[in-house]
């Protein structure tokens, strides 16, 4: 007869090998990483660009009508002196609006969070795949613990994340990204925490929604239900007090949100408000632990039917 | 062959309160055996191999294997079983060791024990020289032995085999079954399978259970099933338009004879010994045979009998649904 299994046993085993085989899927095929890092690389240097009214009125694009020179009779300092008044005027309203000089800077930290949400929304999409190929179904089979299984997928995704994330603000740097006054690499730490606490939070909401469906489509469904109104009801690309008030009440309870903002006054903020930053660290967190626990209690009903 | 393995009794599966896809069933498996498991599409099958393999709970009855129960002890149930799936579950993006290693974390079963075994398995299923090699080089055969191997890594007393062979042709399908046994004997396991094909389940078998509508119609030995048909059948003609009936009753084994138009349908417990029997007779008396045939009765005669649906049917079906899966089977880029 054989001998029996010897092995060491703790609740967690298995637990590195699935968060490994979803990582290693990702970091095998470098031309899907890279195509995934095309559509932020795009929105940064597009949009970031195109809004960036530092640039679209600032001295070297503006310069006085000749006409109106000669006819005031301005003399060159007075026109240099206009000339600098008017290109104050990009930076002082993206000063006003953004909190900062840099639109690009502003939207790279918007993109982070965007990235965050796209990639965790893929998780839900993979647990729809290993049910239909029999992957799950094997893995139910063995004695890996039910919640190893998905919190290997949040793993999985929280990592990913923020690797994606890192990239992306390394591409801003060329870009013109730039860190704001109250910088520190401590603020790296911070910004990490943010993201660690929202990919927790999406993925597991995006696993329990995915968990009982063994449709692809509707994984599909729920990303483009979900993703513009999360992307644009949130402070990624424009600051909630310039919205409607109807778009407002929306994006002041998005977590997403909360997660920018945070991330902004690490990252690009001359000054850290630090109740307001204690403020977005507990809604964050709060909304991690609630989706997480959630969705490990739904996901573990469902996969002990 | 005495002590039971698998014991299942009334295990029912009931889905969302109305639909019964298994319905107090009730058997058992012993030690060392091959157990098919037979039955039209949505007889039941997969559940059943669902609720063994602990990833469906009954909703009555109960199942023990080696005397845990898989409710209540599904943990001990899953160290000691192993499973083949019907899909190919490897990944395509990992190499076949690397497969096989995956599995091995799943057991818990620690870094130097795996390596070895799986060496020794990718050896046992003749994959040594493609270890290597990502699984999405490897052909349907190749895929189906590293499931084989994968299944087999925490050394399971009970292997679930579920539609071992769906998909493969005939030379592959041979092969399978010769590494299936080969790994059976080595490790002295215990195998429970479902199938398609009856031809497999007659030659592998040593008992077979058919299901259909959720509850087990007939089980027994591949033999004891064909002989409840009543034995083999001979067909035969003369040239003489006479009633011989009384004369072939009389003859060894014969059990009955029915005239139908020009020809006798005779059924006969030993038919290869009754048919040189009935010719002797026939020329004693002075007749002539002008034909004469004999069947033996098959799985599919048993199968047809009992669920009233021809297996062809119910194979092409499921053929059907293993293309289809085949074909998306290849994961998207993601």
């Amino acid at each position: 007869m054989t001998k029996t299994n010897g092995n060491s046993k703790n609740k967690l085993h298995g637990i590195w090998a699935l968060t490994n085989r979803e990582l290693k899927k990702w970091y095998k095929a470098p031309a899907v990483f890279i195509l995934t890092l095309i559509q932020p690389v795009i929105w940064l240097g597009l949009l970031g660009n195109a809004l960036n009214l530092g640039s679209l009125v600032g001295s070297s694009s503006f310069t006085l009508p000749q006409p109106l020179v000669t006819s005031l009779q301005l003399t060159p300092t007075q026109v240099g002196g206009l000339q600098g008044f008017f290109a104050g005027i990009g930076d002082s309203i993206l000063q006003s609006t953004f909190g900062t000089t840099s639109y690009i800077s502003f939207m790279a930290v918007g993109m982070i969070a965007f990235t965050a949400l796209f990639t965790t929304m893929f998780s839900g999409m993979s647990v729809v795949w290993d049910r239909r190929l029999g992957f799950l179904n094997k893995v139910l089979s063995t004695p890996v613990s039910r919640g190893v299984i998905i919190l290997s997928k949040v793993f999985s995704a929280t990592l990913r994340s923020m690797f994606q994330a890192s990239i992306i603000l390394i591409i801003a740097i060329p870009l013109g990204f730039k860190v704001g006054a109250a910088f520190t690499p401590l603020s790296i730490l911070g910004i990490y925490a943010f993201l660690f606490l929202i990919c927790v939070g999406l993925s597991s909401l995006f696993i329990a929604i995915n968990i009982r469906s063994t449709r692809i489509e509707t994984p599909m469904a729920v990303m483009n239900l979900l993703n513009l109104p999360l992307t644009f009801a949130s402070s990624a690309f424009f600051p909630i007090d310039r919205m409607p008030q109807w778009l407002q009440a929306v994006a002041n309870v998005n977590p997403l949100s909360y997660t920018i903002n945070g991330m902004r006054q690490l990252l690009i903020d001359d000054t850290i408000n630090y109740s307001a930053l204690s403020m977005q660290y507990a809604y964050v967190g709060i909304f991690a632990a609630v989706l997480t626990t959630i969705g490990i209690v739904l996901s573990w009903r469902y996969l002990n039917k | 062959m005495s002590e039971d393995i698998i014991k299942v009794e009334g295990l029912t599966k009931i889905f969302n309160h109305s639909l019964v896809a298994v319905n107090h069933i009730s058997f058992s498996v012993k030690q060392g055996e091959i157990f098919g498991f037979l039955g039209p599409n949505g007889a039941g099958k997969t559940t059943t191999i669902n609720m063994l393999i602990t990833i469906l709970k009954p909703t009555e009855g109960r199942a023990t294997i080696l005397g845990s129960d898989i409710a209540n002890q599904s943990n001990e149930v899953r160290e000691s079983i192993g499973l083949v799936p019907q899909e190919y579950t490897a990944d395509d993006d990992l190499t076949g060791y690397e497969n096989i290693l995956l599995c091995a974390d799943l057991y818990g079963i620690p870094r130097s024990t795996s390596k070895k075994r799986a060496i020794e398995l990718l050896q046992l299923v003749e994959l040594t020289e493609f270890k290597d090699k990502k699984v999405q080089t490897y052909s349907g055969g190749m895929r189906r032995r590293l499931e084989l191997a994968c299944g087999l890594i925490n050394r399971p007393k009970v292997l679930f085999l579920d539609e071992p062979t769906l998909g493969l042709d005939v030379q592959t399908r041979t092969a399978t079954w010769n590494y299936i046994k080969t790994l059976k004997n080595e490790y002295g396991m215990t195998l429970f399978m479902t199938t398609h094909y009856l031809e497999e389940a007659d030659s592998l078998c040593d008992r077979i259970a058919i299901i259909d509508h959720g509850k087990i119609v007939v089980i027994g030995t591949p033999t004891e099933l064909k002989d409840s048909l009543g034995g083999d059948i001979i067909t035969l003609s003369i040239k003489k338009d006479i009633d011989i009936s009384e004369l072939i009753k009389k003859l060894q084994h014969v059990k009955e004879v029915k005239k139908e138009g020009g020809s006798y349908m005779i059924k006969s417990e030993v038919g290869e010994i009754t048919a040189p029997l009935i010719i002797e007779a026939l020329r004693k008396e002075g007749h002539v045979v002008t034909k004469l045939s004999l069947t033996k009765p098959t799985l599919n005669e048993v199968y047809l009998q009992y669920t009233g649906k021809s297996m062809r049917d119910a194979a092409d079906e499921s053929r059907e649904a293993g293309m289809a899966q085949r074909m998306m089977i290849r994961r998207a880029g993601h």
